[in-house]
Formats: C-alpha cells, structure tokens, sequence
C-alpha cells in the first residue's frame, strides 16, 4: 500500500531540500516528489513541515529483564508517538547487552515487535563492570551501533582508552556517560544553592566535568570518536569547545530537560522525583551554556535519555527514588515550543540535531526526503497546542516532570520503512 | 486563640512572621502547664498522636510525646530502623496504616531530606516534620527562637553565631529561615567542609573564622559535630576541629557579656564546646529543652485543637 503525504513542505537541509510538494512513500521507500502524484493512503500535510525521520541514540528501552517500566511495543510505541523513527537503545538492562546473544535477542525481538528502528548499543566492559572489554567485535557483528557503559561509567582511565582504541578499529562511537562516581556518590541534585535549601546531597558539575575532559583527552590521544551523553554544565560545554577546537573527534547530545529545567524545579515541583535525572537538572547559567552551545554547533544533536522507571521506583523519598525520566513523547515537542517557535533554534537546525547527525554519529544511513530513500519520515505540526496528558502516554511508564505542561508545537505524523505508524499523536497499529 | 490555618508543619522556610508568631506566643501560653503540679489539660482529648522516628532521637522524640501527653492526646510512639527503609515497608505504605487506625497527627524524624513532604502528599492527618535529613528541623528551630526571646525581648538586630557543621545542620536551616525573617543578623562559622552555600541571599553571613563569628554576638548557638563527619574527610581530626573552632570560655568571651549560649544537644563536650561554658552561666541548653516541650504543645495544639481554650 503506497502513502502519499500531501503538500507538506519538505525540509531536508543535509540534501538542500525546501519547497512544497506531494511525497509518495511505496514499498519501504520514496518513490516520487512531485506535484498531483496519488496514493492509495493520503496524509494531508498541508501546512505542515515533512522532515526526514527522526532518530533519538539515547533511549533505555528495558529489554532484556526490566520490562516492568519499559518493552520493546511500548517503547517504540512512544517513539513513534513523539515522532521518532529510530531509537538507539542502551545497554544497562538485565542482563546487561555485553554479548552477541543478547544483542540478536534485541534485534530480533525489535524486528518482531517494534514499531520504529532500533538499534542497540553494546556494553564497552562486561557487565559494564569497568573491568574487562566486552566482546566489542562479536556485537558490532551482531549489530550494535555504538559501544556504552551508560549509567555505570568506566572509572578507570586505562580501560577507557584501551577500550576506545579497541572501538576505533569498528569505527564505533564511544558514548560516555561523564560522572566521576566519587564525586556524586549519595548526591539526589545538582549541588548548589537549591540542594542547600532542600537539605540534599548535591551532585556537584565537576563530577561530570572530569570526565568530559579525560574523554576528550582520550580522543585526542587515540583517534576515537566520543560522544558525550547528556551534556549538563556550562563547563563542559566549555571543555567540548575547547575539544572540537583541538580536533578531537568528539560529539555531544543535549536533552530537552537539560535544555529546558533547572535544579529551581525540585523546590518549585516540591521534592517531585520526576526531577530527579542523572546528570541532574543544573543552574540557570548551565541551561543558557547549552542553548548557545546547541545554536552554535558545538552540541550536536538532541537525545532524550528517555529512562522509564516504574512507578513504585518513583513514588518513595526523594533520595531512595531512581534517577530518571521518560523523553520520547515530549522532546520534539519542548525543542518546537522551547527553542524552534521562540526563534533560538533553526527549523533546519533542529532537523538536523534530530535526523541527519544523530544517524551520522552511529553510522546508519541518515534518513533523508529523495527519491530512493528509505521511507523514514516525521511530519510536524508547528500551530498545535497540545497538554501532556499521562493517559495519552504510550510509554509504560509516567514519569516526567512535563506531565501537564501546555506546548504548542507537535510530531503530526511518522512514517517508518513506508508505514504509517502515527497520525496526530496517535499510534496507527497494524 | 485561632489555629493555624495549615495542615502540616514541615519547615520555618514557608511559614510567615504571623504564624511564627501565633506559634511563638502559644508556647509561652502554655509553657507553664509543664511545671504545674497537674501536669494535664484535656485539649487535645480523644485526638491521636503518632511518633514516626526513622532515626534514633531521644530529646526531639520524648519531648513531643510529652507535649501530647500534657494536652491529654494519645500518643503513640514508632520506631523503625534506618536500614529498613531500604528494603522494608515503603514510608508511602507506613503512613496510610497509621491513617487507617485513625491518627489524627504524624511526627516524623527521618534521615532523608523532603521525606515529610512525600508523606504530607500521602495523608489528611497532619505531619509536623522533627528533622528531615539535612534539611528542616523546624520545632528545634521554634524552640530556639523562643529561648532567644524570652531573653532578649526580640530578635530585630540580633547578632547569631551558629558555629560548626552547618552543611549537614537541619537545625541551622531552620534557625536560618526563622530568624532572618525577623531580621536577626545570623552567622555561620565552620570549617570551609561544613559550610553550606546559597545563604548570603538571605543576609547571611559565612565565615570559617569562628572569631569573626562570635565577635560582639547576642546568641551563640553551636552545633552538634557528627564525628564519622571525619572518616569522609571532611576534618582532620577531632583535636584539630576543637582548637580551631570548638568553643570555650576565651572565645565566648568574644561575644557580648550577656550572649546566650545555646545547643541543640546531645553534646559532645570537650569536642564542639567546653564543660566549662556548657554548664556555665550563660549557658541556656536546658531552658531550650524546656522550651521544646511547650513549642511542641502548641504545634499540637495549633494543628489538632485550634479554637478551644487551653
């Protein structure tokens, strides 16, 4: 069945693509631009802006062994809810994806239930224990995009650069979660005045600055391509500068809560756990750094580090909750009301931060609106006003800290591999 | 009397100078109850009263379950083991039990700052917070507050010198919040390992020369020093905390003649404070225990019995 999505003005910047025009999407792939062309399924995009499909690399998808917060339907259900065609998926589950069978468990289980791309990382130590290398080569045989000991970094210096020239070899990105765990050990918040108020145990930046210099002073010395996950500090956007300007291959993601709270909102939410994320939510002075440092080019891309937490995990004392929100059904929607309709951030720049350079940075073919591509596409609403809505969640788990909030600026549609998967916030099933 | 229109006490850093002074002038009401021969008012008869302490506590503890006694509540008392709160009931299940046999109010001390918010969230009792982590510690503050002045007739332009671990001090948040509401000039001296930030907002004043601290002050209240304090290296060693900012009867003499010297116990003589100045006679550690307990009555009293006469 052929989808013709119908006068949307396509934006591809990565192919020079803007104009208004029919798209008609047959047998996985973009078969026809044109004006008057006819489908058999008809997606009015009228008004609306047809990119080529979003793909978030930062996504915790539970599978294996946690499937009480998250499974491979629900989680590729909010990803297609939030306008996402791919998601990269992480590797801290239970067991943890430090093997090639866990690996083709994931890919099999994302071809059967899936309803977007997903692609696995593998664990860069086994058991992301920091201590032996995984079987980096066997996984990136098996399909994994990316290598990660995600929430449990390596500590050791060594490790992180044996490992790194271990991945160079693949040419697979190193993705670090930067936290020196001796600096944050038993911190809830970022540490400063807000977590003096509320008498927790801050996080102070520097627990992540440390290692966002030494990764980018292991890249420098072994070539290896780092990416710095869930950048939160003005500091280490000032050491990523610093970085890009000495030639290390490094790339950095921001999230849509990095970019859009600060710690205030643990006092104002009135000790709410869905503030509590891991790197936390920092300073006013932090938040700016890192819009100017998106706008700028010297963060990448946008990652959510989408991190479902079942609600008995949540619902305790703010210390003992785990760190964690969920992102997928609320990033496009916070970078369009947030930072695209004020003006701060391109239209071309955000597809870019969403589609092109995320898919770059994992070596996928990056989705792109030309006759022959893949037909991975996600259409945006820029005029609809929207409240999140818990029961409208397509995610197993509830918590973020937007629940309620009113955005103006909506995914309208994803098309995956030729399928319409979303219309106007709704998952189309089979 | 009118009540609090509120139904928990979770912190002086919400609570305007009218309720404070609506609490403060209360506890001097009904202060004299306790010294009476009858130690008995039937005011909060057929009202129920829990205390649910997460960590050891035996001034804070006792001295609420008397504030409930002496009002004619019933009071009972709870204890649960720090570690339990890993693996054991969730506070969320703990507290709708209590609910469900009928309390009327919860006292809750426990290790983790904001616990109490969580449990106001869970109950239509009212929750009066005794010390959350490092955070509150509001009727320890209360109890200061109305020591000071009953002694010094007010607060307007009072020096404070609050000396030592003030990071971790719930009782130093609490002073800090009630105090500079009335314009108190409060001090903070410690080692630069206990100091916390963001309090020169509030005119605070942060130093790590305890001399500075004390020098001319009306009230000196020195804190407690959790000595595994040192194993995580935030001081070198006890000898060391007490030369350099452990008071004693040369430094106090910093102060003005009549300051107060005040501290929210249990002592660790010879450590934060000399023997010599605890018990000397500016000294005024037991009339704050005292105090606490009329504090607390009328917490009590404001939250469960509002309208009806002592």
């Amino acid at each position: 069945m052929s989808v013709l999505i119908r006068g949307g003005r396509l934006l591809d910047p990565a192919n020079g693509v803007d104009r208004i025009d029919d798209l008609l999407v047959a047998d996985g792939k973009i078969v026809a631009i044109g004006a008057g062309l006819q489908g058999d399924q008809v997606v009015e995009a009228g008004g609306k802006v047809v990119a080529p499909g979003f793909i978030d690399i930062h996504v915790h998808l539970r599978v294996p062994g946690q499937e009480y917060k998250e499974d491979i339907r629900t989680g590729t259900a909010a990803a297609v809810r939030g306008g996402f065609t791919g998601v990269v998926c992480m590797p801290n589950t239970k067991p943890v994806i430090d093997n090639v069978p866990v690996v083709s468990y994931v890919v099999n289980l994302a071809a059967r239930d899936g309803l977007c791309r997903v692609w696995p990382t593998g664990a860069i130590t086994k058991g992301s224990k920091g201590d032996e290398l995984a079987e980096i080569g066997d996984m990136f045989e098996a399909g994994i995009v990316a290598v990660t000991d995600d929430g449990r970094p390596v500590d050791d210096s060594e490790r992180m650069r044996q490992a790194m020239i271990y991945a160079k070899q693949f040419d697979l990105l190193v993705m670090d979660h930067c936290e020196d765990k001796a600096l944050s050990a038993g911190g809830a918040m970022h540490y400063g005045k807000v977590s003096s108020e509320l008498g927790l145990k801050g996080i102070a930046s520097a627990s992540e600055e440390v290692h966002v210099a030494r990764d980018i002073l292991l890249s420098l010395e072994t070539g290896a391509r780092v990416h710095i996950q869930h950048i939160s500090s003005r500091r280490s956007v000032e050491l990523l500068r610093w970085g890009k300007a000495m030639g290390a291959k490094v790339s950095a993601e921001a999230t849509p809560h990095h970019f859009t709270l600060t710690d205030q909102i643990v006092a104002d939410m009135n000790y709410s756990t869905n503030t509590k994320m891991n790197p936390p939510l920092r300073e006013e002075a932090d938040r700016e750094a890192i819009i100017a440092a998106m706008v700028d080019g010297t963060i990448d891309i946008i990652a959510t580090d989408h991190a479902p937490h079942h609600i008995d995990e949540k619902d305790v004392e703010y210390q003992q909750a785990l760190f964690g929100i969920t992102g997928l059904e609320t990033s496009v929607g916070l970078t369009l009301d947030r930072l695209v309709r004020p003006g701060i951030l391109s239209l071309e720049q955000m597809i870019l931060m969403m589609s092109t350079r995320p898919a770059k940075l994992v070596n996928v073919k990056p989705p792109a609106l030309v006759e022959g591509a893949e037909a991975d596409i996600t259409i945006l609403d820029l005029e609809k006003s929207w409240t999140v809505q818990v029961d409208e969640m397509e995610s197993r788990s509830k918590n973020s800290p937007f629940i309620g909030w009113t955005l103006t600026g909506a995914p309208h549609a994803t098309v995956v591999g030729g399928k319409l998967r979303m219309l106007e916030m709704k998952v189309v099933a089979e | 009397m009118a009540g609090l229109k509120r139904k928990d006490i979770l912190g002086l850093k919400d609570l305007s100078v009218d309720e404070l002074d609506l609490i403060l002038n209360t506890a001097d009401t009904l202060k004299d109850i306790a010294t009476r021969p009858i130690k008995k008012v039937p005011t909060l008869r057929g009202k129920s009263l829990v205390t649910l302490f997460y960590e050891n506590s035996t001034r804070t503890a006792k001295s609420f379950e008397l504030a409930g006694k002496y009002l004619s509540a019933d009071v009972i008392n709870v204890s649960v083991s720090s570690s339990s709160v890993q693996k054991g009931e969730t506070l969320k299940d703990t507290a709708r039990n209590l609910e469900a046999m009928g309390v009327d109010a919860v006292v809750m001390r426990h290790s983790m700052g904001g616990a109490p918010q969580i449990l106001s969230r869970y109950l239509k009792a009212s929750v009066i917070n005794a010390g959350d982590g490092m955070h509150e510690h509001p009727s320890q503050g209360l109890l200061d507050m109305l020591t000071i002045r009953q002694k010094k007739g007010s607060f307007k332009g009072l020096k404070v010198a609050i000396i030592g671990d003030s990071y971790h001090s719930r009782v130093a948040r609490s002073n800090i919040y009630g105090l500079t509401k009335y314009g108190a000039e409060v001090w903070l001296a410690g080692p630069a390992t206990m100091l916390p930030q963001g309090y020169e907002e509030y005119g605070v004043k942060v130093t790590t020369k305890v001399d500075e601290a004390l020098e001319g002050a009306d009230v000196v209240n020195v804190l407690r020093l959790q000595l595994e304090r040192q194993e995580r290296g935030l001081f070198p060693s006890i000898a060391e905390y007490h030369r350099l900012w452990g008071v004693n009867e040369r430094r106090l003499k910093l102060a003005k003649p009549d300051a107060l010297l005040m501290h929210p116990g249990p002592m660790n003589r010879g450590v934060e404070l000399s023997t010599a100045i605890a018990d000397g006679n500016q000294s005024v550690i037991l009339e704050q225990v005292t105090n606490g307990v009329a504090v607390r009555m009328a917490l009590l009293y404001l939250l469960l019995g509002g309208g009806e006469s002592a």
